[in-house]
């Protein structure tokens, strides 16, 4: 830490020169290199020649070649992935959404028996990760005939997302006023009618985090795609990248290619949700 | 903290005398049948595909089965004890107790001495945000694969350090047995370091700028300021992160499976890996049920002892909110 030489706070509003903000700028460039530099050489990587990387691991790409992001772009197995990740990761998004409000409301307002004991099952969930129930699920499925798919790993992932999701949906419901149920009461709307045209538009932002934080993990998950989906033709996009990068682990620069379009939509994506997430764990961990 | 908030909620519905009575909480069958009728679905399937299965595994880990034929064959508790004595899986348990250590004090300090420097008025800090951010949202697969093409050898990071005049440096990082589990532990901060750096930096949002104010008008220094003010101010923060980072660490899996796959001779063996060799690949998924189980004690206990320890205050700090 360089930085005790940084004058009093008060005084980077502007007057003098501050001379903490070169350094926050240096830390910061630091920071931002080591956390780029493989991106950046991934993507760079893909337009060169795997001739050009074995000569040369470090230099431009010289000349710019695109058969790569080519040869992946019109590869049937990249789109089917791309698809079968969306869909499951839309479906989980869907599932624990619809699943996970409709339970949060009445744990959130409605006092009935058994209510504490509900809650408290779900959020012992928190304890049991998908990597200590991953055998027996694994039979399960397959007990199912669901091996090989996309529900054999959707429904999981639902069951698995949902104690996350009750216990940041919770305190949300339950933030909403007390009054806004009478006046809905006393314009002849229902509970149906209250949780329908009240409860889930004011629940709209804690929604969208718990559904970001859903979609982040089916998108990334890999140990129970690993076990349930096999074959590459119907895999997840994880599943494909790793199984493209062996089939063709002495091309170099294809697999860099592959890498590169493979982080593309989780980077868009979550560079969107980047707010929400964030606000969606701490939230979470301040429930 | 489930009980707490409700409490805390219904006080209020108590303590509100404008309130017409709160809808009959005597049980009318239409109302219960509503609320179970809302609460069955997730119910139903959380405890379908989480519990039944957390419980299965319990029994499995008792006997000699692997995953076809009928489970009779009852071996008390052997496979926990072929666990419990293994080199191998003593060698995970350690690796994955290695990593909770490395980052709880290597990863911990780092992100919080970026996220006070990063948390000043700064051109250009949402982007800088949105770039420490990257590593986190890639999948674990793809920062695995990418640190595979990047480390081999000769490839581009050798490349770098000799362009940078430390070529001396070079190792084999993935196979040599000595080398690789730092470079596991490198590749797993790069991967979590933005989002520890963000979860701090959402935390100073929550401490006010009154407190800078009035401590520099005092004449504090700014390290003085940091170390008395900030740094207790983020403790709820840094007690979650440090939280999530444990049990992230205690079940490390699709990283090390893909980068190393546990070796070189075990070298970065982690209990999920350890399960997913010896459990899965050869059949034994009696055993593997086993090593789940102890991976869930060992999680189960840190939970528990850092519930009861670090957490419980900020708990309270909860409840007194709460009410």
């Amino acid at each position: 830490m360089t930085t005790t030489t940084i004058p009093t706070v008060g005084q980077h509003a502007g007057r003098k020169f501050d001379w903490g903000q070169p350094a926050v700028y240096f830390v910061a460039l630091v920071a931002i290199a080591v956390t780029i530099a493989p991106v950046v050489y991934l993507i760079i990587g893909g337009f060169r020649t795997t001739g050009q990387i074995n000569e040369d691991p470090s230099a431009w790409p010289d000349p710019w070649v695109i058969t790569n992001y080519l040869t992946v772009l019109t590869s049937e197995n990249f789109w089917v992935q791309l698809v079968n990740s969306t869909i499951a990761a839309g479906f989980t998004t869907g599932g624990v959404i619809v699943l996970g409000v409709m339970a949060a409301f009445v744990i959130a307002r409605y006092s009935f028996r058994g209510r504490d004991a509900l809650f408290t099952l779900f959020t012992a969930g928190l304890l049991f990760p998908l990597t200590v129930a991953v055998v027996p699920l694994f039979t399960m499925i397959k007990g199912l005939g669901l091996l090989g798919n996309l529900w054999g790993i959707i429904i999981p992932q639902v069951a698995f997302a949902l104690p996350t999701t009750i216990i940041i949906l919770v305190p949300f419901l339950r933030a909403i006023p007390a009054e806004l149920e009478d006046a809905a009461t006393i314009d002849g709307a229902g509970r149906f009618g209250f949780f329908w045209r009240i409860v889930l538009p004011l629940a709209g932002p804690g929604l969208v985090t718990v559904g970001v934080l859903a979609f982040v993990a089916s998108w990334n998950a890999y140990l129970l795609p690993l076990l349930i989906l096999g074959d590459p033709s119907h895999s997840t996009l994880p599943l494909g990248t790793q199984a493209f990068a062996t089939q063709f682990s002495s091309d170099t620069a294809k697999v860099m290619a592959f890498t590169t379009i493979s982080m593309i939509p989780a980077l868009v994506f979550f560079t969107l949700a980047q707010g929400r997430i964030v606000s969606g764990l701490t939230g979470a961990v301040k429930g | 903290m489930s009980t707490s908030t409700i409490t805390a909620g219904s006080a209020v519905h108590a303590a509100d005398p404008v309130r017409p009575r709160p809808r009959k909480r005597r049980f009318d069958v239409k109302s219960v049948a509503m609320i179970w009728g809302f609460a069955a679905p997730a119910l139903v399937v959380y405890v379908t595909f989480v519990i039944v299965p957390v419980v299965l595994a319990a029994v499995y880990s008792f006997f000699n089965w692997n995953g076809l034929g009928p489970l009779d064959r009852f071996i008390g508790i052997d496979n926990y004890v072929r666990a419990l004595t293994d080199p191998t899986f003593l060698k995970a348990i350690g690796n994955n107790l290695a990593i909770v250590v490395l980052s709880l004090l290597i990863q911990g300090p780092v992100a919080i001495g970026v996220a006070l420097l990063l948390n000043r008025p700064l051109r250009g800090r949402t982007l800088i945000r949105t770039l420490i951010f990257v590593p986190y949202v890639l999948s674990e697969v793809v920062a695995a694969l990418a640190f595979k093409l990047i480390l081999q050898p000769n490839g581009p990071f050798d490349a770098f350090l000799e362009s940078i005049g430390l070529g001396g440096l070079k190792q084999l990082w993935l196979a040599d047995q000595n080398v690789v589990f730092w470079t596991l532990f490198f590749v797993l901060s790069w991967k979590y370091l933005g989002f520890a750096i963000l979860l701090m930096l959402a935390g100073l949002q929550g401490v006010p700028d009154e407190l800078f104010e009035a401590a520099s008008i005092d004449g504090a220094s700014w390290w003085q300021i940091q170390r008395h003010i900030t740094i207790p101010l983020l403790g709820p923060t840094i007690r979650i992160w440090a939280f999530l980072s444990m049990i992230g660490s205690l079940q490390l899996f699709d990283m090390v499976w893909v980068l190393t796959g546990g070796g070189p001779v075990n070298a970065t063996v982690t209990m999920a890996t350890y399960m997913m060799q010896y459990g899965f690949q050869r059949s034994q998924l009696g055993f593997g049920s086993a090593v789940a189980v102890i991976l869930f004690l060992i999680s189960l206990v840190f939970a528990l002892l850092y519930q009861r320890h670090v957490l419980r205050r900020d708990f309270e700090g909860a409840v007194g909110r709460g009410a």
